[in-house]
């Protein structure tokens, strides 16, 4: 059984909110100083899923395919490092200033010429966009079976059975091989490469593939092919006055509180 | 002519039947966008049982339903609704569609604007027309930013975040027609096999008035005993942080955040919980936050309007005491 992971080099979404910034005239992220970039969250566990139902299929390739600037080669051999076999790399000055369409054609183009695995697995939305978008339209392209942010998946036989996080609670989708998932934070920690692996993975060749090796034209890919367009990037302002609940016994403090928000109409 | 179609949902089991809040507030958001667009608003409806609903679409707004109401639609699956979708928007030839950001929204919409050869921007906060282009105000760094987009395709596919905008108020004079589509439902390659309702007892997070959410700083599960007996004084629904769901304190269809379920209720109890841009993603539109938190730096308290610094073990009993008191007496 054969798996393709698409991944996504991301500014770090952990790092601490009075270190992000951004550049409203460029429309642009202002890297956070010391703050290295990381690999999606979601796509990590997309690669975890990814190796543990390879252990359940008994074996299989497990390939990684990323677009983003040369500095995303650092996800993929992450993700390499994780476990998997073969690294993709679609990286182009072309390619900048693209969206989800633009995105989500250039990985079909390449899944194709890599040819259609069995699996291909995203991780539920990007921490920079949070579109959660590029999978389904993927899928979309390929007329495959998707389902989107899951929580678990399984083999069974020659199907996967998949737990898909709905409002209300889980559902559980069968489908057959070849289909398309998104995996949600539920999915649970992805593992940690070890230094052996890491080293191995450092040796491991990316291929390197711009538009003209996807026979995409240079209108269909970036800025040119957008479909969706940036107007404005900005920090959303807070206003609000916390004002502090002080006294000297957690009995006094509590009434104190509940008298302000019974003056506040609050209760 | 159709200006802005609109994906109802009248079969989730959180409507049970009934036409979702969701689409009324799209309705009212697409009379809106209307105006300025000029053209009339459609409204589709796919499930089972619709005739109640397609009434209540017309009341809350919709100039036409496209009703495809077939016995096994009952369920949102991808494979069944989407060719569905297409048909009708084919039909109502709209410039714009709008979806909720829910778990059938997020899941139809990246396809439907696919099949229909446009693309979407999901979970808008906020919509405006310039000229024959919708612009989208949407969150995004987990959060942390806003950007503005517009769609240059059309039709302009667009997902809404819940409790964003305003319904308009129903009004059963409205007329309007129903159209019923012929409905050949296609065999789906990936079926439903089971439905897990995992939702805690008591009052629905999306509805409640005051919530009371938990947070890693808790430090334990057990915790969330004391939320929930809090959360039953108040009449409240309890919510969690994504951290705290992640490590399996409570399940995550409680989860507040921008992965989970997003709250606007009047007043949010944010215990231990440090403010993470994800997490008041799904909080920030509360009318009032109540935070407490030990740590005075907290984020949490950038966005609150009252703060306890405090651990919270000293502070929760001293408040049941006192929240039961009030209560009492209103």
């Amino acid at each position: 059984m054969d798996f393709i992971v698409c991944v996504k080099q991301v500014p770090d979404p952990e790092a601490p909110a009075s270190a992000f910034k951004v550049d409203e005239a460029a429309m642009k992220l202002l890297p956070a100083p010391g703050i290295d970039p990381v690999i999606n969250p979601f796509d990590a566990q997309a690669v975890e899923a990814a190796l543990q139902l390879r252990d359940a299929a008994g074996q299989g390739a497990i390939r990684i395919l990323s677009l983003g600037p040369e500095s995303a080669r650092d996800v993929v051999k992450q993700a390499l490092a994780m476990g998997a076999d073969e690294g993709y790399q679609l990286s182009d000055p072309a390619f900048d200033g693209g969206d989800g369409w633009t995105t989500a054609l250039a990985l079909t183009k390449a899944i194709e010429k890599i040819g259609v695995p069995d699996v291909i697995l995203c991780g539920r939305q990007a921490a920079d966009f949070d579109q959660g978008a590029v999978g389904s339209v993927v899928a979309e392209l390929l007329d495959l079976p998707s389902v989107t942010v899951l929580r678990a998946v399984a083999l069974e036989g020659e199907h996967i059975v998949a737990s898909r996080v709905v409002a209300d609670g889980f559902e559980t989708v069968r489908l057959p091989a070849p289909c398309l998932l998104t995996i949600s934070n539920e999915f649970g920690d992805p593992r940690y490469p070890q230094l052996r692996q890491i080293m191995q993975a450092a040796r491991k060749q990316v291929t390197v593939w711009g538009p003209a090796d996807l026979g995409l034209a240079t209108d269909q890919v970036g800025a040119a092919g957008a479909r969706v367009k940036m107007e404005a990037l900005y920090q959303p302002k807070t206003e609000t006055e916390c004002e502090f609940i002080k006294a000297d016994t957690a009995e006094a403090q509590a009434d104190l509180l509940v008298r302000k928000l019974r003056e506040a109409k609050i209760l | 002519m159709t200006s802005v179609l609109v994906i109802g949902e009248a079969t989730s089991a959180e409507t049970a039947g009934a036409l979702a809040a969701i689409t009324k507030e799209l309705l009212g958001a697409a009379v809106r966008l209307s105006a300025d667009l000029g053209g009339e608003v459609a409204c589709a409806l796919i499930g089972a049982d619709l005739e109640t609903p397609a009434k209540v679409a017309i009341a809350a707004g919709a100039n036409t339903v496209y009703v495809a109401d077939h016995v096994s639609l009952a369920q949102y699956q991808i494979e069944t609704y989407l060719p569905i979708a297409a048909e009708i928007a084919r039909r109502a030839a709209p410039t714009v569609i709008l979806l909720g950001q829910t778990s059938m929204g997020r899941d139809l919409a990246p396809r439907l604007a696919t099949r229909l050869d446009s693309a979407a921007a999901m979970d808008a906060l906020d919509l405006a027309v310039a000229g024959d282009r919708v612009r989208v105000t949407r969150a995004c760094y987990g959060g942390n930013a806003r950007q503005v987009v517009s769609v240059l395709t059309d039709p302009q596919v667009i997902t809404v975040r819940a409790k964003s905008q305003e319904p308009l108020s129903q009004d059963p004079g409205r007329t309007g027609a129903v159209e019923a589509i012929e409905v050949e439902v296609a065999k789906a390659r990936a079926t439903v096999t089971e439905k897990v309702t995992a939702e805690a007892e008591g009052v629905r997070l999306e509805d409640a008035d005051i919530v009371v959410s938990g947070g890693r700083g808790l430090g334990a599960p057990e915790a969330f005993g004391d939320l929930e007996r809090l959360a039953a004084i108040l009449g409240a629904a309890v919510g969690a942080s994504r951290a705290a769901c992640d490590l399996g304190w409570y399940p995550p269809s409680q989860q507040v955040g921008l992965t989970g379920t997003v709250v606007s209720p009047n007043l949010y109890i944010a215990v231990a919980i440090s403010g993470a841009s994800q997490h008041m993603a799904g909080c920030s539109g509360s009318k009032n936050i109540l935070a407490i938190n030990k740590d005075p730096g907290a984020n949490i308290f950038r966005f609150a309007r009252f703060g306890l610094v405090d651990d919270y073990k000293k502070v929760l009993p001293a408040l049941e005491e006192a929240f039961k008191k009030v209560m009492a007496k209103s």
